[in-house]
């Protein structure tokens, strides 16, 4: 059980949260964006035995969704920032 | 009544004023408050307790705590049942009636233990084995071992018993109240932290409960009872006995179950107070003080009642003054045997020898040579005799690696026999928690390595078995927990102190030679499932060389106890085999739960209505008391018909059906999702997330949406109004009401920021009824409505806002029965009232209040799809043949780009269209596979291609037959061609038509 550390209301059990998996995915250019892109966007993601950004959403609480990383081993959280920022320095 | 003959005049921590009766296999014996079965038994001279899993052997108490691996005992009866408790964790009440599992027909007569003599034929992985055979001997063997293993029956009944769960949070949670977690606690709550102290016994102290040691020049008990005493008055101090932590999760979050009422008959507990709480917690520092277990001895026989480990005969003399045996052998490879040794002399148990493996003389001997007793150096226990009890041992003087004999055999008479095989620290939290253990050669043992999460191991559970240590190394856990958490400095002000004692190392002697050929001795390495170090041989031979193969091909380690007495001698013994050190083996994963626990307390109150709360229209009362069968429909439940006297499911829905399509019906609607959507921007989400164009849609018009998934598959459909200029409502399906908006959600928080629009969902807040039926336009007109419901003015797809009844009320013109619809909202508080109006207003007997089932039959008619039902995330909109609804115009959409993949393209996907069977009243079930028409009498050969699937069928009282919606590859293109359906047995003949079997052209709608 995570101890997530929501940006508008705090530490919180991870219960209250869903992953939305893999973060700062951009989205391509649909008009410009050949199939092989496209495909890669839509069904390929980094499944690291590492640090992870991730998206996460307070579900069962603010309903916002933020970004997370973390380390899919130790499962430590490095940093949780809002959506739309960059990781902090260092992370990555 | 028995005298309780093994009891001692004096000593320990029970109460001999009191007695408690009780019964074991329907014997009836007396104990004493303080008594746990397992000494009760033993004061009573009761060692014969139960069989072994797999050959039926006898076994006896083997120890004095959560270890035990043979004292498994059934208790309780009808519903209370408990099927395989610890005889050494069951606190002693008066009316306690336990029993043995795994013999049958008796303890005494076992007609299983004939299986001991056909040992050679169970070896490891026999059951891989016998699953390998050919000719179904698996089937054959089956019997008899399903009835031949198991641990204990359950009870059949409901559970009478409440369990709770406590959701809690602390700075330090220090776990173990030996002398290391009393210590540890002591400190961190005297820094000021808020400290939880879990012990898993009825009172803290750990070993300082029966060792003769002394704390501040003072009996160590009185330490204890100061301790507690002082942290009793701490306010942010929680002590918890009856308390043993089980798991140790992420983040320092861990589980901890507390017996609240187990030590109480049921009658005492009262039904007032909990059976069991779970306790959730999260800690920001754990100190782990979980001390110490002891192991046995690998030998010839060791599984014989009478034989026990050191450590508990020395509890069982001293905490509870129970006798275990008359005439005693102590067979030990380290120092901490001699207490034992001590304890025996001092009860004046005769003790005929004392064998230890180590070649040199101890120290800890010096003393007790004095006393006049028989210590024999270098020497082993290399056998045990006897039949249902201990009657002698077989010692032997070993050579200098320990693996064979230095000289001849010699018996010694005794009934008991202490084996101390070393001590293993309890890591099984340690690891749980994702620290790393390290081999200590010197110890035999794994201590704690690196830790990874916040927190620290101390006393045994560290590998500082000497008192001294306990104590200085926990307070010093403690006061570091507490700093670390913001209380004081870390420093031990006062320190618990007590002399330091200093131990000749112990020689590790993983398996003892025997004199007896291979095949024929029985060393058992795990007691609980009869594993033998023969087992772990074979395993390694055959191939199963990596520890955690090996624990599954033989089961070591995979019992109640899970393996902690046995699994160092497995894995050293597998070592040995391989010839590789014991590190590079390593250890088998430690998983929670670290003792068993009941469901009922994984459960708590989550049972019964709270297990999923059914959610509830302002409706479902009266649809309740009307009769209406209901289905589950997410977590509503939805009127499915209603019958009336006399009718069956088809009858009722035929009638309901006809109801939609000559007169007027009442559906409720509410459970249908709805969105609020507000916002200058609120246009252009919809344009992103629905496939067609929304920008020419007027205030007050109503527009049919498909949703798809970015990968281009159909997600959801519904209709949206606009209600004003920057303000929507959209409806989704029932089933998918929350993903829809999670969905809308992450796409307008995470890739729209921009987008000025907010979303609420108001699924609740409102209510919907659906008046639908020619003569619906009559029904709502009697009821009174502000309004204007003419046909020219108020046309299909649009929406109106004023009253109906006098309610506030919005009115959508949209239809999902084919038939004038008017779709009633009105907030939620005012449903039951309007329903019941439209009721009366319809006429008794004519309007009709209609199910989901009827309601699917008329949108099948209509060839509507049902998204989840005709859809299952791999169709898309031109699979549907709704291609019209998706926007060539727009730029983007969520999923467009997606539709001129590939695959999307394929002409043969499949594709939905409608089914007619040649005989019309054969209703296909749904999900039958669709195949290609014989030619001739021959479906070809077997594996026939199967080119579809039924998704909706149904008998259609308006077409006075039965049709079908499926996908079929091609379809679209097929039409008036035949397929089959194949069904058990035999096919069914239907011919691809298009899915709209009733006004295909929609005029009723606009009526
Ligand atoms: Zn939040």
């Amino acid at each position: 059980m995570l101890l997530i550390h929501c940006p508008w209301c705090g530490p919180r059990n991870e219960s209250e949260f869903a992953c939305g998996g893999e973060g700062h995915i951009q989205r391509p250019d649909p008009a410009m964006a050949h199939d092989e892109v496209w495909v890669d966007y839509l069904f390929y993601r980094r499944n690291p035995k590492a640090l992870h950004l991730e998206r996460w959403v307070h579900a069962q609480g603010c309903r916002r969704w933020f970004n997370v990383a973390r380390n899919t081993l130790t499962h430590e959280i490095r940093a949780v920032y809002r959506m739309g920022e960059k990781p902090p320095e260092g992370v990555r | 009544m028995t005298s309780q003959p093994f009891r001692l005049p004096t000593g320990g921590r029970i109460d001999r004023s009191r007695r408690l009766a009780f019964t074991f296999n329907g014997q009836r014996y007396e104990g004493h408050p303080g008594d746990s079965l397992a000494s009760a038994l033993l004061a009573n001279g009761v060692h014969l307790v139960g069989r072994s899993f797999k050959y039926h052997r006898p076994r006896g108490i083997m120890s004095a705590g959560i270890e035990e691996t043979n004292a498994l005992v059934r208790v309780g009866s009808g519903a209370r049942i408990d099927p395989a408790q610890r005889a050494t964790q069951i606190e002693l009440y008066a009316g306690l009636a336990a029993e043995s599992i795994n013999c049958w027909p008796s303890l005494a007569f076992d007609l299983g233990s004939t299986i001991d003599r056909l040992g050679r034929f169970l070896p490891a992985g026999f059951y891989y084995k016998t699953f390998l055979w050919p000719g179904g001997r698996w089937m054959f063997y089956e019997r008899f071992i399903r009835k031949a293993a198991g641990l204990g029956e359950a009870p059949r009944e409901k559970d009478p018993d409440r369990y709770e769960k406590r959701f809690d949070h602390c700075d330090v949670l220090v776990v173990g109240g030996g002398p290391a977690g009393l210590a540890a606690a002591y400190a961190a709550g005297r820094a000021g932290a808020r400290v939880v102290l879990a012990d898993d016994q009825m009172e803290f102290g750990g070993q300082l409960l029966w060792r003769e040691v002394r704390i501040d020049g003072g009996p160590a008990l009185s330490w204890v009872t100061r301790a507690i005493s002082e942290m009793e008055g701490m306010p942010d101090v929680r002590l918890l006995p009856h308390a043993t932590v089980c798991g140790y999760y992420d983040h320092n979050f861990l589980t901890i179950l507390e017996r609240v009422t187990d030590h109480l008959s049921p009658a005492a507990a009262g039904g007032r107070m909990p059976r069991q709480r779970l306790w959730k917690l999260r800690a920001r520092e754990v100190v782990l003080a979980t001390g110490a277990i002891e192991r046995p001895l690998v030998f010839d026989n060791n599984d014989l009642p009478g034989i026990m480990l050191a450590g508990a005969v020395q509890c069982y003399l001293l905490r509870y003054g129970a006798r275990p045996g008359a005439r005693a052998v102590i067979f030990t490879n380290n120092d901490s045997a001699y207490e034992t040794a001590a304890a025996l002399f001092d009860a004046k148990v005769p003790l005929a020898a004392i064998v230890d493996t180590r070649a040199e003389p101890v120290a800890a001997a010096a003393k007790l040579r004095q006393r006049g007793l028989n210590v024999l150096f270098g020497h082993a226990v290399v056998a045990a005799k006897g039949r249902k009890h201990l009657s002698a041992v077989t010692v032997a003087p070993l050579d200098e690696g320990g693996g064979g004999l230095a000289g001849p055999t010699r018996e010694i008479a005794c009934d008991l026999l202490c084996v101390s095989g070393g001590w293993s620290p309890a890591v099984h939290l340690f690891s749980q928690s994702g620290g790393r253990l390290e081999f200590d050669p010197v110890l035999g043992a794994f201590l704690p390595g690196a830790a990874r999460q916040a927190m620290r191991s101390a006393g045994a559970a560290a590998g500082a078995f000497d008192l001294a240590a306990c104590l200085a190394g926990g307070a010093a856990a403690g006061a570091t927990a507490a700093q670390r958490c913001g209380f004081g400095d870390g420093q031990v002000r006062r320190a618990p102190g007590a002399a330091p004692t200093a131990a000749a190392p112990p020689r590790p002697l993983w398996e003892v030679p025997s004199p007896r050929s291979a095949r024929r001795n029985r060393k058992f390495v795990d007691l609980q499932n009869d594993v033998t170090a023969a087992d772990i041989a074979l395993a390694a031979r055959e191939g199963y060389t990596s520890v955690e193969l090996a624990k599954r091909y033989t089961t070591a380690g995979m019992g109640l106890d899970q393996g902690k007495t046995g699994n160092i001698n497995a894995l050293a013994i597998l070592a040995s085999e391989t010839a590789v050190a014991i590190p590079a083996v390593g250890t088998t994963t430690f998983r929670p739960p670290y003792v068993p626990m009941t469901f009922g307390a994984l459960a708590g109150r989550d049972v019964d209505d709270l297990y999923e709360p059914v959610r509830k229209t302002p409706l479902t009362d009266w649809h309740a008391a009307a009769g209406a069968a209901f289905e589950p429909v997410g977590r509503w439940r939805r009127p499915m018909y209603y019958p009336r006297p006399g009718e069956d499911m088809a009858k009722a829905v035929e009638r309901e059906c006809r109801a939609v399509r000559d007169g007027v019906a009442l559906c409720d609607a509410s459970t249908l999702g709805k969105i609020d959507i507000q916002g200058p921007d609120a246009v252009k989400l919809l344009d992103r997330v629905y496939t067609n164009a929304w920008g020419s849609l007027a205030i007050g018009a109503c527009r049919y949406g498909l949703m798809l998934r970015e990968d281009g598959m159909v997600f959801d459909d519904g209709v949206t109004a606009r209600l004003a200029e920057h303000h929507y409502l959209m409806t989704t399906t029932t089933g998918h009401a929350d993903a829809v908006l999670s969905w809308l959600e992450e796409w307008r928080q995470c890739e729209w920021a921009d987008l000025r629009v907010y979303l609420t969902a108001v699924t609740t807040h409102w209510a919907a009824i659906m008046l639908t039926g020619p003569k619906a336009r009559a029904v709502l007109a009697r009821v009174g409505t502000d309004i204007d419901i003419d046909r020219a003015a108020f046309r299909h797809m649009a929406v109106r806002q004023g009253t109906v009844a006098g309610l506030p009320a919005r009115i959508f013109r949209v239809s999902f029965t084919g038939e004038l619809t008017f779709e009633i909202n009105v907030p939620a508080s005012c449903a039951l009232a309007l329903w019941r109006i439209l009721m009366i207003a319809g006429g008794d007997g004519e309007i009709t209040p209609i199910g989901t089932e009827a309601l699917h039959v008329l949108r099948a008619e209509k060839g509507y799809i049902a998204v989840g039902h005709d859809t299952d995330g791999t169709v898309t909109p031109a699979d549907l043949g709704m291609g019209w609804i998706v926007s060539n115009a727009k730029a983007d959409f969520i999923g467009k780009r997606s539709q001129s993949l590939a695959d999307l393209a394929r002409s043969d996907r499949r594709q939905f269209v409608g089914l007619l069977t040649d005989n019309p009243q054969e209703v296909l079930p749904e999900g039958a596979q669709i195949i290609e028409a014989p030619t001739g009498s021959s479906y070809g050969r077997p594996p026939v291609p199967m080119i579809g699937h039924v998704t909706s069928s149904y008998l259609s009282p308006t077409l006075d037959r039965s049709i079908a919606l499926a996908l079929i590859a091609g379809g679209h293109r097929r039409m008036g061609e035949v397929v089959a359906a194949a069904l058990p047995g035999r096919a069914a003949r239907a011919k691809i038509v298009s899915p709209r079997f009733y006004d295909p052209d929609g005029a009723r709608l606009n009526d």
